[in-house]
């Protein structure tokens, strides 16, 4: 695997948009190539290498390239947005839509990400080592389908709306997250290892969302089912189960009525 | 001797009144008297012949004075200012004419503007909850002839929209609605007891910041499922009670406002209303409507979303696409982010409904305010370009908060020499366009 190391030189003016940082759109290239590259602030058009100091060549293809990103990126958009392939390491915190539409590969950020991140994830690995904003795993505004594959695992905390219209994959927030969880959720696993806010699992079709602290204020349309033992994550627990959202429409399979599942660890 | 015209469009709120009568002078120059309006779109009207007026624009100088210069200065301040400018924010338009907006789209797309309308602060959440699950909607004319349960939700009409009640949904006897206010249920819920929630047969006190768990009671309550014995501090046999009467109505509306669109969870609120009135739908017929507040910000949206597909928030910094991301695109995320290197207002007042430090973050910024008005954005503008006032100095198109479109009309002449928001625009995109040929951005 060839790895090309960016280094910021110049902080943008206003907010640069990296939708070219990515493995699939830098594998083939060399260093220069790679430099010459489009980046954008509004309508001014420049090239990654006036903003970022590059190392290395990419391999042939997406798989064979790994990034390494240095410096600060927090008025950096896009970063790993759409990857498919390869890995990505951002050593530094970073604006929004880092790592929307990924389809796969590896992308770690060493810090915290901005709102947007992770949107409409369909497969790969995200993982965010700080805290992450708003929308994290949602859908793009207007969409119905929301983190569809992959795993996105952030070790702070997390804003509102997380994995709004979620429809697979898996989300890990291991601290808080504030209001509006897993709302049109229709499939897919939320695991909040800290506290939840409010409105948990909000309008939810289907899918599953574990909460390991409290939930300030529960929905009314959840309803207590029983109590289960499960291993979430590698924690092995006692979880309260409920069923809802009963104010949703629900779908039926083989007569019966597929209901969304929030557990609270007890 | 003074001539009356009739039939005006009131150019204040979004309910477009359209049976306004002024008394004009001989001269054509004043309004001597204005008749059906209510306080505030009277006040309007009667701006026209405020004393102090400003009817030439005015330029900021280096000890902070404001200097009168000639339009054609102000014109060509404005046009460097945007083409030299990475990234303008372009927000106002709600008081404006449709004609006008589309001129300045069409700035917007040479400049590499972002065009953003006071839906932003406003009803922006609820254009986020139709944008995610559309919205079932009827005119206020449907209202008026069909609605017998009404139901105000987080909105004050009695003094936000005050000709409302009267026009379309409490009051007007209508072609299955014979019989008026009688033939009606009226809900308000409200955290408030407010002076619409004087005229309900029933008014729900919800705590504040619980309205998305009630609405989800409602439509847990309307599948017959059990609930909580309160919810957000209303009791579960006032919420079945209340929804077996709207299941039993001919004919149900819920009016909205800012106690949706503007407490805890914003679009998510807006959202489940939505679905409520899907639900209702299964039992009788049901619409649901957003009270719009400025006049014209249903047809910002209305021309925005015809040309670009957004209806507010709409990045073309990037002229080859349009962009929309609330929280992202919207004016006081730029502003507080400092995404933007200059600021054009028209026809609203950002200085005195925004957030202190997005202002503060536009007061460092090169800013030009068009507005007939001295208001609190003209005071930290470098230019203030004052227009005719659109609704009654000049005419133009306007949508009504049921998305209807009406024309307004021309009341008055404007003082002498002064130009339309549409005139203005143009002379803004023609120097734009004679710069850009000279090789600028």
């Amino acid at each position: 695997m060839n790895t090309v190391t960016m280094n910021v030189n110049k902080i943008p003016e206003l907010y640069f948009e990296c939708e070219n940082v990515n493995p699939d759109t830098f594998a083939g290239k060399k260093a220069a190539e790679i430099a010459a590259l489009k980046g954008y602030q509004g309508k001014k058009i420049s090239t990654l290498g006036e903003y970022f100091t590059i190392t290395g060549d990419a391999g042939a293809t997406a798989a064979d390239t790994k990034i390494v990103i240095n410096g600060d990126c927090t008025k950096m958009k896009y970063i790993g947005a759409k990857m498919s392939a390869g890995e990505v390491v951002v050593n530094s915190s970073t604006d929004m839509y880092t790592g929307s539409w990924m389809t796969g590969g590896k992308l770690l950020i060493k810090g915290n990400v901005h709102s947007f991140c992770g949107l409409a994830m369909k497969g790969g690995e995200f993982t965010v080592e700080g805290n992450a904003g708003n929308y994290l795993g949602a859908a793009y505004r207007g969409d119905w389908r929301g983190m569809s594959g992959g795993v996105l695992r952030v070790k702070g905390n997390a804003g509102s709306d997380v994995a709004t219209f979620m429809i697979g994959g898996e989300l890990i927030v291991e601290g808080d997250v504030d209001i509006h969880i897993g709302t049109h959720m229709e499939g897919g696993k939320i695991i909040v290892k800290g506290n939840a806010n409010r409105r948990v699992g909000g309008q939810m079709v289907k899918g599953e969302i574990y909460v390991f602290g409290n939930i300030n204020v529960m929905m009314p349309g959840y309803k207590y089912k029983d109590e289960v033992d499960l291993e979430v994550d590698g924690t092995k627990a006692k979880f309260i189960e409920y069923i809802g959202d009963l104010g949703e429409r629900h779908p039926k399979k083989k007569g019966e009525m597929v209901y969304g599942k929030l557990y609270m660890k007890k | 001797m003074p001539k009356v015209v009739t039939d005006i469009i009131c150019p204040f709120c979004g309910t477009l009144c359209d049976d306004i009568e002024c008394t004009v002078s001989d001269d054509n120059k004043t309004i001597l008297s204005v008749k059906n309006a209510c306080a505030i779109g009277a006040e309007k009207f009667n701006h026209q012949k405020l004393p102090g007026r400003v009817t030439r624009p005015r330029m900021r100088q280096a000890d902070g004075s404001f200097k009168e210069v000639s339009y054609d200065e102000a014109i060509d301040w404005t046009a460097k200012m945007l083409v030299a400018s990475k990234k303008t924010l372009m927000y106002g338009w709600a008081s404006t004419s449709c004609q006008a907006m589309s001129i300045g789209h069409e700035i917007a797309e040479k400049v590499g503007g972002i065009v953003d309308n006071c839906a932003t602060v406003c009803h922006g959440s609820s254009l986020i909850a139709i944008e995610d699950v559309g919205v079932p909607s009827c005119t206020l004319g449907e209202v008026k002839n069909r609605a017998d349960r009404v139901i105000f939700w987080g909105c004050n009409p009695a003094h936000a929209h005050p000709r409302h009640m009267s026009r379309y949904s409490i009051f007007p006897r209508g072609f299955f609605t014979v019989k008026g206010h009688k033939g009606r249920k009226i809900y308000v819920v409200d955290c408030r007891y407010t002076d619409t929630a004087k005229c309900a047969d029933t008014f729900i006190q919800v705590q504040q910041g619980y309205d998305y768990e009630l609405l989800n009671a409602f439509r847990t309550a309307a599948r017959g499922e059990s609930l909580p014995d309160t919810v957000g501090g209303v009791p579960k046999e006032k919420i079945y009670e209340v929804v077996a009467e709207l299941k039993e109505g001919r004919f149900g509306i819920i009016f909205f406002g800012m106690g949706l669109t503007h407490t805890m969870g914003r679009n998510h609120n807006i959202d489940i209303a939505i679905n409520l009135t899907r639900d209702m739908n299964d039992f009788t017929k049901f619409s649901i409507m957003a009270m719009r507040g400025h006049w014209n910000v249903t047809g910002s949206g209305q021309v925005l979303g015809w040309q670009y597909g957004f209806p507010y928030a709409v990045d073309l910094s990037r002229r080859d696409q349009a962009r929309h991301q609330t929280g992202e695109t919207t004016s006081v995320d730029l502003l507080v982010r400092n995404e933007v290197e200059a600021c054009f207002y028209i026809a609203t007042d950002p200085g005195a409904h925004f957030p202190v430090d997005a202002m503060i973050s536009s007061s460092k910024k090169p800013t030009v305010t068009v507005d007939p008005h001295i208001n609190c954005t003209t005071e930290i503008s470098d230019i203030h370009i004052p227009v005719a006032m659109v609704g009654v100095e000049t005419g133009g198109c306007a949508y009504r908060m049921d998305n209807v479109p009406i024309e307004t009309r021309k009341v008055v002449d404007a003082p002498e020499g002064m130009l339309t928001d549409e005139e203005l625009l143009t002379r803004i995109n023609k120097r734009v366009d004679e710069l850009m040929a000279a090789g600028g951005a």
